[in-house]
């Protein structure tokens, strides 16, 4: 069951750099766009995934749908194909299924995974391949230029939504749990070094694995994660997750996550005799979703926004289990070439 | 069917048709006797025609489930016009399928099943039976049910059980008529039933009792023998269209030593095509059942990108689906098959019924200036080397190809002489060597004019594939206006050269003069059976069948000026007509066209043909 994955994790004597896969051509997102520091970890992070995973430079592949995101596959010096709009799950899993030593990178942003591409998102995490899914959300349609997205807070107003947006948004975490997905991670784009560590625990699963950007569209819904990633505000309003870690947070990690009843709450440690101890120890490898699910959903101000890898379960990938059934009807079939299938069952002869 | 008394009539063919409700069994019916006619030595060909509700009320004429046979000591080009023997197990199926059956034909029907309540449900206002509704024909009320249920008495089964076989009570008064052993049946029965052998034993019961119901019963005045066809030397088989589209494809897999990556929707009448391969891992035959026609597709593009045969399977509304990811394929040139097995529409239309109208749909369904190779396949075992064709086309030159077929080829079945696969065209695609220094992404070659396939996981050869306009050579992305154009032109041109690689048109009938009858696809059978009969009535009429569309074989203006008149049949409303209207407008087409979801009849072929002579 795990052939492919051996496969795969021999060590590798060439050393890869971050020149390795930079592209020539001219990267043509606005300036201060978040984007533009995605990439630079991703750059930063490919060596690390070639390295600890044994893939040669051009076993990368990225792949992408359509949207400002989306163009990440010309920017970078791998093998890449920019698909259609919403339908990169489709091609990375085609991809992933045909060759399942490739390291495919899929990139996708709020509107492509959440509206036109839904249904492929919630597929991939349900049938699980090894692809390392990285969905920017910034909340807003950027290359169409400012309409509201499936994960645009209800009531703000866009282009499309000139009175406010009627709608309830989409949180991609819950979506991904909701499908049974076995990966969820959150970053945001002004911490590389989160950045860089997600991506290569994203890598280092094997099955699909979704990381939720969150990243600043700065012409279009500039500051939309600023009560997260604000340097005044982001103490109180985020908590990075690390496993086997209490589930501690703010300026001085003085308060942390409870259980009561079946929600979770903020306690301040030394107020009502609360400790470490009665503190949440984060654990994302619990195939029971339930902890995962509340910590995809916090949100500010009641709960902080959850960062890091909240969720890493082990499960069969679906190239595995295709491959090793590969393996087994060669072992158990009786048409070996497409001559015997063609003489099988009811034939006569003309003499 | 001429009758004469008591012997066996020597027939040179004849046409079966078995009609039951749904659930009677009437397809397995249909195709045991159909192996058997397969062991007779018997051409044949098979069309089965059922309702798209898998159990309609029962009853009922929604409900009529047919399956027609048509076999003979000549070659069989179609699946009949009228039936000789019509098997009516129910009164819905006799109201369903009389007008499919000839003015003398035996009608053969279950007595136990005309009640007054299924003569109401069915329509009837009084017995058929009992009125002179029938006459002209002769009619066997033969108590299949009764006789059914008496055959298997001892076998303890209940009501419901024994009369699940009652079909077999009915294929053995059949095989007694056309003098056929019915042991060889039993061999069926075994592997089918393999974990039930009281269900083998009673399947074995009433098949010999239904034959000896009919040897008894002495209604026949005679019985029909139609001697072995005269095939060519060599190993045979019946094949559905849909399952030699399926075997095409992996003997293009195995001959290119590309594997298949099939990504797929399950949609009537294409879904065979999907199960088919799905059996087949063993040839690292990839199949994926995708979650929606858009994603089946697009994963196939993703599979071509990977290096694989990709390959995708649907219908008219699913090709909809997937015009934009089509776009995909033919701008990022890369190789995929896409197999359309057409029905009634528009929309969900007449999911069971066949027609040929996706043709401008495949032709031109597209955002854009987007040409692909568009074929179709001239009979079922065409869809063999038709699949094989396409997969070898578009990989060796790098593009999209569409290939239609259609529900009455890809349900219908035939005799198949089985190929060696050695002996088919070699396939080589154009895949690029790891570290090839000279490697552009869009470099193409000389005369296909078609791009290299650098796959990824190759040293050396990186690249970015994608669904913006791209630089010619380089492949880097270019708005440049004048580049534009001269990709656009490129790419229609790397298709049209296809013309270089195709055979060209050949005419069946006369080199010159008279009517020309031009048609595509699936309709050959009919179409050469209407004209080789006008032909021996002395009449000047030839047949141009196309099965290369886009792009048209390159002698089409040399055949077509030699003929006095053009007249162009399919079915649909004209579409073929006017797409030689536009490619080649120097000559005048007539069309017949029909639209019902029924194939054309040779009856009524000829008749317009003749018409048409005459003007």
């Amino acid at each position: 069951m795990t052939k492919i994955m051996e496969q795969k994790i021999e060590p590798q004597q060439l050393v890869l750099t971050k020149q390795d896969f930079e592209s020539d051509q001219m990267v043509k997102w606005c300036p201060g766009c978040g984007d533009h520091a995605i990439l630079k970890s991703v750059e930063n992070v490919f060596p690390l995934v070639g390295e600890q995973m044994g893939y040669k430079k051009e076993e990368f592949v990225v792949v992408s749908g359509i949207g400002c995101s989306s163009r990440f596959p010309y920017y970078m010096n791998t093998y890449g194909i920019h698909g259609i709009h919403g339908r990169a799950a489709a091609l990375a899993m085609g991809i992933k299924l045909t060759n399942p030593k490739l390291s495919v990178w899929l990139i996708s942003g709020d509107g492509d995974s959440m509206a036109i591409g839904g249904n492929h998102f919630i597929h991939i995490a349900r049938r699980n391949p090894d692809v390392n899914y990285l969905m920017f959300n910034n909340k807003i349609y950027g290359l169409t230029k400012g309409q509201y997205s499936p994960t645009t807070p209800k009531g703000q107003k866009t282009k499309t939504s000139p009175q406010g947006s009627f709608e309830p948004p989409f949180n991609p975490g819950e979506l991904v749990i909701g499908a049974r997905g076995k990966f969820f991670a959150r970053t945001i784009d002004t911490n590389l070094k989160l950045m860089q560590e997600v991506f290569l625990a994203a890598a280092l699963h094997h099955g699909t694995s979704i990381v939720e950007i969150l990243q600043n569209c700065v012409i279009f819904n500039n500051k939309i994660h600023a009560l997260i990633t604000g340097k005044d505000t982001k103490e109180d309003n985020q908590i990075l997750l690390e496993a086997g870690q209490p589930m501690l947070f703010g300026k001085n990690k003085e308060k942390g996550l409870v259980l009561e009843g079946t929600s979770l709450k903020v306690v301040k440690l030394g107020e009502n005799g609360i400790t470490e101890a009665d503190i949440l120890v984060h654990d994302p490898t619990t195939e029971d979703a339930g902890i995962h699910m509340m910590l995809a959903s916090m949100a500010p101000p009641e709960l902080p926004a959850a960062l890091g890898v909240i969720r890493a379960v082990k499960s069969e990938t679906l190239e595995d289990a295709v491959w090793n059934s590969v393996e087994h009807e060669k072992e158990v079939s009786p048409y070996k070439t497409v001559d015997d299938l063609l003489n099988s069952g009811n034939t006569w002869k003309v003499e | 069917m001429t009758i004469k008394k008591d012997k066996v009539v020597e027939l040179e063919a004849a046409v079966i048709r078995f009609a039951g409700d749904s659930g009677d069994g009437m397809q397995l019916t249909g195709s045991l006797f159909s192996d058997s006619t397969a062991f007779a030595g018997n051409d044949f060909a098979t069309f089965p025609d059922f309702p798209s509700e898998i159990r309609a009320p029962q009853g009922t004429v929604s409900g009529v489930s047919g399956f027609q046979i048509h076999f003979g000591h000549k070659s069989i080009h179609t699946t009949g016009d009228l039936a000789d023997v019509l098997v009516a197990m129910n009164p819905a199926s006799l109201k369903a399928n009389l007008i499919w059956a000839k003015r003398d034909a035996i009608i053969i029907v279950d007595i136990d099943a005309f009640t007054e309540k299924n003569l109401e449900k069915a329509g009837w206002e009084s017995n058929p039976l009992e009125d002179n509704m029938l006459i002209g024909h002769l009619v066997i009320q033969a108590p299949v049910s009764n006789m059914t249920r008496e055959a298997v008495r001892e076998l303890d089964l209940d009501n419901k059980s024994a009369l699940k076989s009652k079909n077999m009570f009915a294929l053995g008064i059949i095989f007694y008529l056309f003098n056929r052993d019915y042991t060889k049946t039993y061999s069926f029965f075994e592997t089918k039933f393999k974990k039930n052998p009281v269900i083998i034993e009673a399947n074995k019961k009433v098949l010999e009792a239904g034959f000896n119901y009919a040897e008894t019963l002495e209604a026949f005045t005679n019985t029909f023998r139609i001697e072995k066809a005269s095939l060519r030397k060599g190993h045979y088989r019946n094949v559905t269209g849909n399952l030699a589209t399926a075997w095409g494809l992996l003997a293009a897999s195995e001959r290119s030593g590309r594997n298949i990556y099939l990504g797929s929707y399950p949609i009537t009448p294409a879904t065979d095509i999907l199960q088919e391969l799905a059996k087949h891992k063993q040839f690292t035959c990839i199949t994926q059942q995708a979650e929606d026609e858009i994603a089946g597709v697009v994963s196939t593009i993703g599979g071509s990108f990977a290096g694989a045969l990709a390959i995708t399977t649907t219908s008219g509304p699913g090709l909809s689906l997937k015009s934009e990811a089509i776009g995909l394929a033919v701008i990022t040139e890369l190789p995929m098959v896409i197999v359309d097995v057409q029905r009634g529409g528009p929309s969900t239309g007449l999911p069971t019924k066949s027609e040929q109208s996706d043709l401008m749909q495949a032709l031109y369904g597209r955002n854009g200036e987007a040409p692909v190779i568009v074929m179709a396949a001239t009979s079922a075992s065409d869809a063999f080397y038709s699949a094989y064709e396409a997969a070898k086309l578009a990989m060796e030159h790098m593009t999209p190809v569409i290939l239609l077929t259609d529900g009455s080829i890809g349900n219908g079945s035939e005799v198949f002489k089985i190929p060696k696969v050695a002996d088919l065209p070699e396939i080589i695609p154009p895949i690029v060597k790891a570290n090839d220094p000279d490697y552009k992404p869009y470099k193409r070659d000389p005369d296909k004019l078609s791009r290299q396939w650098a796959i990824p996981g190759t040293a050396g050869l990186r690249h970015r594939l994608g669904g913006l306009e791209k630089e010619d050579i380089s492949g880097n992305v270019s708005q440049d206006p004048l580049n534009h154009e001269k990709m656009t032109y490129l790419r229609q041109e790397k298709v049209d050269r296809v013309a270089n690689f195709i055979p060209t048109l050949k005419v069946e009938g006369d080199e010159k003069g008279g009517l020309l009858v031009v048609g595509w696809g699936s309709t050959h059978g009919v179409l050469i059976t209407a004209v080789e009969e006008l032909r021996a009535e002395g009449k000047s009429v030839s047949l141009a069948h196309f099965k290369h569309i886009m792009p048209l074989p390159r002698n089409v203006n040399e055949v077509f000026s030699n003929y006095d008149k053009i007249i162009v049949c399919e079915i649909n409303m004209g579409q073929f007509a006017n797409y030689l209207r536009m490619t080649h407008p120097e000559f005048k087409y007539e069309q017949y066209n029909k639209v019902q979801g029924l194939p054309f009849m040779v009856s009524e072929l000829k008749t317009k043909l003749d018409t048409f002579l005459n003007d």
